[in-house]
């Protein structure tokens, strides 16, 4: 053989790549399904993407986020002093008043950390914008792959103290929904429409927060002998069975908690009065 | 009913091959592995394919149609239209021996790797007992038929081959899983860590746990979610977590 003939692995041509490598059977299409598999991740991916882009607007916007008594999920606990008062809400200016950005930016990191390490969107994404695979069976593109082994994606592995952050986060918007109990003057007694919607997206959001695997784990998953772990067993077992639910419950908090702030913002800004039950 | 049906077999080995036409009779009731047997009794009497029990329970005829990796005996072809053409190939992970076989060795070579159950100390062959709530977690690993759909499916190994010196495949890394919730593997007392060992041995940290080793198994494991994601947290407690590594470091006990 003449030198430099000899092919080189890096010089590899892409096409006898995955299934098209030699030894394989020799079939030139990278997959051969004939069902909608696109549907799946495209769905996925324009959700996700609506979902970024409204929260991120409404994040930066920095108004129309209290409706007394309502305050939106995205801008609860408040964390600096450049926020609207909120008459006995989750008010505290523990970054004090250098703050001059949006202040849903210093809660949405918690949130957004817990969905973005989570098991199930990691599962969305990977397929819906990375498309490493875009659906079972079907090649994709990319000519490496080392998965989570290494930075930036070994940091997935930090998913638990998200879930640990996400607790006290969930605890402070079941206080704003039971503020809704209150009416603008601060009385109890009332019931609106905008208490119903935090009282469903708060539900929502605390049974995503518990169907988390870490919170599988955690509550019982890496013990070895339930046997000796009664309670630990039946909080498992709770667990696991929201846990079966976990992707309908993260679309579902997900819509929820984009839902829950567009109605304050419809409120707060005049769209419309909100309907009072009592 | 009976009508002909329009299939496209896979025909070729190592060197090479290709997808040939067939117009083959169906019957009410059929699989597609019925419709590959008339097809070796009509038309093609050398189309190899490996297959054993037709039950769904020995795992042989494991192959793709229409380019989902699927189990040929448990595939009906009433899913599929009289109008529509079926196709199938062999797995298209593993190398291929001739028409629908192919040679999957590569997961015996995975399965030697994965350390054996240890024996605790103290107790004769026949004298286990073990707690059904602390067992029944694993026998749902223990109705994997070895099928290797899970192995031809996972795009770790499926689109990069020079990952499988290093990926065991979910079917292993949830073997390993199996070992780790045992209530009597005593691994830890002769040193070995399964979950950490999973993590830097047998490249759990490849699984982007996009599921579909799970979408794929016919005895509907929840590979990903049982075995994989678990199997990931027991890692994190050991390589990632300091609260974890810390607590285990004081109290000196294994829960």
């Amino acid at each position: 053989m003449a030198t430099g003939t000899t092919p080189t692995p890096s010089a590899t041509p892409t096409a006898r790549r995955g299934v098209l490598t030699p030894g394989r059977a020799a079939i030139s299409a990278r997959h051969l399904r004939t069902d909608r598999w696109w549907l799946p991740p495209l769905v996925t991916a324009l959700g996700l993407a609506a979902f970024i882009g409204y929260s991120t607007w409404r994040a930066f916007a920095n108004s129309h986020y209290y409706a007394a008594p309502y305050v939106s999920p995205f801008y609860s606990p408040c964390l600096a002093t450049n926020c609207a008062d909120m008459k006995g809400g989750a008010d505290w200016a523990l970054f004090g008043d250098w703050w001059g950005l949006s202040p849903a930016l210093l809660v949405l990191i918690f949130p957004l950390g817990f969905r973005l390490t989570c098991y199930y969107y990691r599962k969305a994404y990977y397929r819906g914008f990375w498309a490493s695979p875009p659906a079972c069976a079907v090649a994709e593109p990319h000519a490496k792959y080392t998965g989570e082994t290494r930075l930036p994606l070994i940091l997935q592995n930090v998913h638990r103290y998200f879930f640990y952050l996400a607790l006290p986060v969930a605890g402070i918007l079941t206080y704003d929904a039971v503020l809704g109990f209150r009416d603008e003057h601060g009385r109890w007694g009332h019931m609106g429409l905008g208490t119903l919607v935090l009282l469903v997206n708060i539900t929502l959001i605390w049974a995503y927060t518990l169907s988390c695997h870490s919170c599988r784990h955690i509550m019982g998953g890496k013990l070895r002998h339930f046997s000796a772990h009664p309670v630990r067993y039946r909080l498992w077992g709770w667990v696991g069975v929201l846990n079966g639910r976990h992707m309908l419950l993260a679309w579902s908090s997900l819509i929820s908690v984009g839902l829950a702030d567009l109605y304050i913002y419809l409120v707060s800004s005049g769209a419309f009065d909100d309907p009072r039950f009592f | 009913m009976s009508y002909e049906a329009h299939f496209r077999v896979w025909r070729g080995d190592a060197e090479g091959g290709e997808l040939r036409d067939y117009q083959v009779e169906v019957n009410d009731g059929e699989v597609v592995l019925d419709i590959i047997h008339r097809l070796q009794a009509t038309q093609a009497g050398d189309l190899a394919v490996r297959w054993n029990c037709k039950a769904g329970k020995c795992g042989s005829c494991s192959a793709e149609v229409n380019g989902r990796p699927r189990l040929m005996c448990m595939t009906r072809m009433s899913v599929f239209t009289p109008e529509e053409t079926v196709t199938v190939t062999p797995m298209r992970t593993f190398p291929v021996v001739r028409d629908l076989v192919t040679d999957v060795s590569f997961n015996y070579d995975k399965a030697r790797q994965v350390p054996a159950f240890v024996p605790p100390k103290g107790v004769a062959a026949g004298e286990y007992r073990m707690r059904q709530v602390d067992v029944e977690r694993s026998q749902e690993f223990r109705k994997c038929i070895e099928c290797f759909l899970c192995q031809d499916t996972c795009h770790v190994v499926r689109d990069h081959e020079e990952n499988k010196t290093s990926f065991a495949g979910p079917r292993f890394l949830m073997r390993i899983a199996e070992l780790d919730m045992h209530p009597l593997d005593a691994a830890a007392e002769v040193g070995l860590t399964r979950s950490s060992s999973a993590q830097e041995d047998h490249g759990l940290g490849y699984c982007n746990i996009t599921k579909c080793c799970t979408e794929v198994c016919p005895e509907h494991i929840k590979i990903t979610d049982n075995a994989l994601i678990p199997l990931k947290e027991r890692a994190v407690d050991r390589k990632y977590d300091p609260l974890v590594w810390l607590g285990n470091k004081i109290r000196r006990r294994d829960a």
